[in-house]
């Protein structure tokens, strides 16, 4: 007995010695070795039967900005060339390796404007300015809590929620930031209402949803109207409880989106006429987002209800000057039954062709569908997470 | 807009949050007081009756010897666990066993669960080692013939075992007075006092203060771009902890009764993500008031019948705070939580036969929250619980099986509000056989089949503009087979192996997970995941002596292939689970030669994804870090000097558990136990 154990001793020793060794190799092989690398842009063909080469009249392709989930820096630009049907998915950190921690966290708004490229990173509280053609970082200009941008003569102006703190810390009224475009800094602001969203410019005035999201259930129910001659507020338009979307038609009307509060009251589209700065119309259409093509404006609604627990999803086109629904599904193949929550719509105002953006379940990447006019789904790519703001451009990016 | 969901954040994010960060995609034992149990309960035991699923513990030396910080980074050497972990000593820490998500873990202090019926979850970085004897954790449930039927209701169970006073011939009393120090600029203080008042009456006390700035550098490089280095704010964490309990001895039984104190201040350094650097500062804190008494009795009333009752009243208090006027990029939240519970249980152990048992356990327990939310529905729950159970043991072969019956009943202020009763029965099966028994060269096999489920939590169901009162419970269902082998040598290198290997297979159906709604700022939680599990835990133990050195090893590894099955039409279905890895690793070295003590230990994780979308945007990296303690004992006439230094991350590495959330490169700690 005991010579038998003797010998595996030894061997025990061994396997000990063994075993530390591999510990210890583990660990100071612990620097790790791989080296982190900027996640690359990725390219994917669609279907080029479905490319039409009347894309190329005028516009060349857009940019799409996915807003990425909240706390997870995941704010991704991607682009689509419509002269090849390319769609690059990524593109900003590949271009711009050098800007710490890539794009940000959630992307709010997009447009093009004086050869660039306005991105809207409401969670990283800055305006990203990049050049058009190339996506290249320019400069960023810091904006707490920046919302929406639009843009007239030399000057770009962001809605933002961080207004002058008061003596109730809960009665925060947000502002409109102006920036000079040349010198490409804020050079002066205007306090509107709590938590302005959607801003759009008609005439010499700049109109402001503003939403009241922080105080729920006392939401606000206005319009700021801003005289951009003076940069002051000089009306405020009662409209509804917790508007969101402005969208200004041909005959110069302006079209207003309210969220409903969730509960009672469902999304509804309004109609304000800025003569008389009131409101002229409304419709039982619920609106998350619309856009404007000659007279037709697309309108998707993502009403939800925390009474019934359930979305009903919606599809309208409205003619802007009869203000009557022309169609309630403007998908007609069915793939609307494919989209889970749409989050974004365009329309090529050349071809008519437009899009739709499915976010998914959020965490996920979403998709881009492309529709011909009459509503027949073209080709599908998918996107970065939450796909959401388009910007066309009439200038193409150019890439390797 | 993290302001939109400020409160949200604290208080159901790092539940909802951290699963809405998965959201759509994908979330916590007793030597010396065991022996209070064992002691007692070997009287009806046969040799094969303790329990077949074997446990997994870190008690005594190998715990005191571990550089950690609290009970979750010990945790993280136990095979089939997941930590998340928000970096940092105030960053939330939860354990996920086995992939079936946090919420699915019982984690028991002495013997009672800690509830948090607001959301679930228990935060383990906020219970030190201090005055830790052992920590447990078993897979399907603890197969004690007495115990409570909340030892049923849980996937997998954590028991952290408080010390239970020892008095060596003649001494009175124990004194334990201890300093750590360290980085982060970390000071904990604390005191242990045992006093034996009569042969059969012992008290405790025990208190602890902690304090720490929670700043550490970090850094995010890309070998092709950007490089950074920063530091984390506003991750400041005071605390102090008091307890103060009871020991009493009768001739057939024993009892305890303790008083718990937990207050904390901390900072929330939130999600490190794009902006100008030192623009704006985090700020937002949250206060936690933490009450509990809870007393424990038990007594063989005849060599057949035993009687095990337990009782808790917890009171706990959460203030969150986020202010514009210190950041102005944020939503003003002043949130108070309030959250009540009563807890009362019996259970009952009768032997039929010497190899026949039976028991029944009842528990009832009261749950009540109070907060200052909008249109909140202020929500009352009571439960009950009821286990039956019967156990079998022959030669060789044991087994047992139990029925738990779960009545809920949610009752809410606001008319219609309330998610109504839930009644609803679940079934484990425990087998066990044992081909080689020779004391000192085992073998055993054994499996398991448990289903169970969990509860909505009232964030889930009442949280404003996020709670869903129409969701079902989440089940889950365990089918597990494995084997131990062991061997004890009396003479040589290697004094004893154990080898321990389980197999399983797990589903979790109608996962509670968040959606959003209209925009990503408005959140619901509804009942749509599904997920399967595939998974290897396996762990092998050794001891060695060479002379006067003691070696002792512990390494484990866990394969888990868990799979997004939620969604037939997406193309990430089946695709790994945000934050398991395929693989993870962990040793334990431990050396002792005369008063000294060396250890080491390694943690490997290996490659994940931060979403079930398994693509490059959403990769994460292997990680691996490696920890170093050095222990002295000194010994002054009666009083015992132990000093421990530790250097822990060694090789600094720079990594994330959680997106966003980096965690601390090397640091240090300084530790002083002075012992009388």
């Amino acid at each position: 007995m005991e010579e038998k154990r003797k010998i595996p001793n030894g061997n025990k020793n061994r396997a000990f010695g063994c075993a530390l060794m591999s510990i210890l190799l583990l660990s100071t092989a612990s620097c790790r070795t791989e080296d982190e690398y900027i996640v690359p842009s990725q390219e994917e063909q669609v279907d080029t039967a479905q490319v039409s080469m009347k894309d190329t009249a005028s516009v060349k392709g857009f940019y799409l900005l996915n807003e990425g989930n909240m706390g997870s820096n995941k704010c991704t630009l991607d682009y689509y060339d419509a002269l090849t049907g390319k769609y690059i998915r990524n593109i900003y950190a590949e271009v711009n390796p050098g800007v710490v921690k890539e794009l940000g966290d959630v992307g709010n708004d997009l447009q093009i404007y004086d050869g660039k490229l306005w991105a809207v990173i409401n969670c990283s509280h800055f305006v990203e300015v990049m050049d058009a053609a190339t996506a290249k970082h320019i400069t960023q200009i810091s904006i707490p809590n920046c919302r929406y941008i639009a843009f007239h003569d030399r000057y770009a102006y962001v809605s933002s929620y961080a207004g002058p703190v008061q003596i109730d810390p809960n009665a925060r009224l947000g502002y409109v930031a102006r920036i000079d475009i040349d010198r490409m800094e804020v050079i002066d602001t205007c306090t509107v209402g709590y938590q302005p969203d959607e801003i759009v410019v008609h005439g010499s005035k700049l109109y402001v949803a503003n939403s009241g999201g922080y105080r729920f259930p006392n939401y606000d129910r206005t319009i700021s109207v801003i005289d951009l001659n003076t940069f002051t507020v000089t009306n405020t338009i009662d409209v509804a409880i917790n508007l969101h979307r402005l969208e200004a038609d041909r005959q110069g009307y302006i079209w207003v989106s309210s969220r409903g509060d969730y509960y009672g009251y469902g999304s509804k589209t309004y109609v304000i006429d800025p003569h008389t700065e009131t409101v002229c119309d409304s419709l039982d259409v619920p609106n998350s987002e619309m856009t404007l093509a000659g007279d037709s404006l697309y309108v998707y609604g993502t009403d939800w209800s925390y009474v019934t627990n359930e979305w009903t999803i919606s599809y309208h086109i409205i003619n802007t000057r009869t203000r009557k629904v022309v169609t309630d599904r403007f998908i007609t193949d069915g793939t609307d039954r494919k989209i889970r929550m749409p989050y974004g719509v365009a329309v090529n105002r050349t071809t008519r062709e437009f899009y739709v953006t499915d976010a998914g379940n959020y965490v996920s990447p979403g998709y881009l569908y492309c529709f011909t006019p009459e509503g027949t789904m073209k080709w599908r790519v998918r996107t970065g997470d939450i796909p959401a703001h388009f910007a066309f451009t009439t200038i193409p990016l150019k890439y390797e | 807009m993290k302001q939109l969901l400020g409160c949200f954040v604290v208080v159901f994010v790092q539940h909802a949050y951290a699963q809405s960060v998965e959201k759509a995609g994908d979330s916590v034992p007793l030597d010396t007081v065991r022996h209070l149990y064992e002691v007692t309960v070997t009287a009806h035991r046969d040799k094969g009756g303790s329990s077949i699923i074997p446990v997994q513990q870190l008690k005594g030396k190998e715990l005191e010897r571990l550089s950690v910080h609290s009970v979750a980074d010990a945790m993280r050497y136990f095979a089939g666990v997941q930590i998340k972990d928000y970096g940092g000593i105030g960053g939330l820490k939860t354990v996920n066993v086995r992939s079936l998500g946090t919420n699915h873990t019982g984690v028991f202090y002495d013997g009672i669960q800690l509830g948090n019926a607001q959301n679930g979850q228990i935060d383990l970085g906020r219970f030190s080692l201090d005055n830790m004897e052992a920590l447990q954790l078993y897979n399907g449930e603890k197969s004690d013939l007495l115990q409570t039927a909340k030892d049923y209701a849980s996937a997998s169970t954590v028991y952290l075992q408080t010390r239970k006073p020892l008095f060596t011939t003649h001494k009175r009393y124990n004194l334990n007075v201890a300093m750590k120090a360290g980085s982060f600029d970390t000071y904990n203080p604390s005191l242990l006092w045992e006093q034996k008042l009569t042969e059969k009456l012992s008290a405790q006390f025990s208190g602890e203060y902690m304090s720490t700035s929670g700043r550490y550098k970090f850094s995010y490089a890309k070998k092709n771009g950007y490089d950074t280095t920063e530091v984390r704010r506003n991750g400041d964490v005071s605390a102090l902890r008091t307890e103060a309990a009871l020991f009493g001895k009768s001739k057939d039984g024993e009892w305890r009764a303790k008083v718990y104190f937990y207050n904390s201040e901390r900072g929330f350094p939130g999600a490190s993500v794009r902006e100008e650097p030192g623009k704006y500062r985090h700020q937002d804190r949250q206060w936690d008031t933490s009450v509990f008494g809870q007393g424990t009795f038990r007594r063989n009333f005849t060599n057949r019948y035993s009687l095990l009752l337990n009782t808790k009243v917890a009171y706990d208090y959460l203030h969150y705070l986020s202010d514009p006027r210190l950041d102005v990029t944020t939503m003003y939240t002043d949130n108070h939580y309030h959250q009540s519970e009563a807890y009362l249980s019996a259970a009952h152990l009768y032997q039929i036969r010497t190899w026949w048992q039976v028991s029944l356990s009842n528990d009832v327990q009261y749950n009540y929250l109070d907060a200052d939310l909008v249109n909140f529905v202020y929500p009352t729950r009571w439960t009950l619980l009821s286990a039956l159970s019967t156990s079998l043991h022959w030669d060789k072969l044991s087994f047992r099986m139990s029925g738990l019956q779960t009545y809920v009943n949610d009752k809410t202020r606001m008319v219609g509000g309330s998610a109504g009763s839930k009644n609803r029965f679940t079934p484990a099966l425990i087998l066990g056989y044992q081909p080689l028994d020779k004391g000192n060269h085992d073998l055993s096999l054994r499996a398991f089949y448990k289903r169970i489920f969990r509860m909505p939590t009232f964030n889930d169901l009442y949280y404003t503009f996020i709670g869903n009162k129409d969701l079902k419970p989440e089940y889950t269902t365990q089918y597990n087979v494995g084997g131990t082998y062991k061997r004890v040598w009396e003479e040589g290198l290697l004094r004893s192996a154990e080898l321990r290997a389980d197999g399983y297979y797990n589903e979790v159906e109608d996962k509670i997970v968040a959606m959003p709604t209209t925009n990503q700022f408005r959140w619901t939680m509804m009942n749509f995941g599904l997920c399967h599990i595939w998974g290897l835990d396996a762990s092998l133990r050794t001891s060695w002596r060479l002379g006067k050195l003691d070696v002792s090893t512990n390494c484990s590894y866990t394969f888990n292939r868990a799979m997004d099955h939620t969604d037939k039409d997406s193309p990430f279905y089946g695709g790994q689970l945000p934050y398991i890895p395929w693989h993870a690793f962990s040793a334990i070295v431990g050396l002792s030669w005369r008063d000294w003590a060396f250890n080491y230990s390694f943690i490997y994780t290996g490659e994940r994804y931060e979403a079930s979308a398994n693509i490059p945007e959403n990769y994460s990296k292997p990680w691996y870090t490696s920890d170093l303690s050095l222990t002295k004992l000194v010994r002054i006439k009666k009083c015992t000097l132990r000093i421990t230094g530790e250097v822990n991350n060694v090789f600094n590495q720079q990594y994330e558990v959680v997106q966003c959330y980096p965690m601390p490169g090397t640091n240090f700690k300084v530790k002083i136990n002075v012992m009388i």
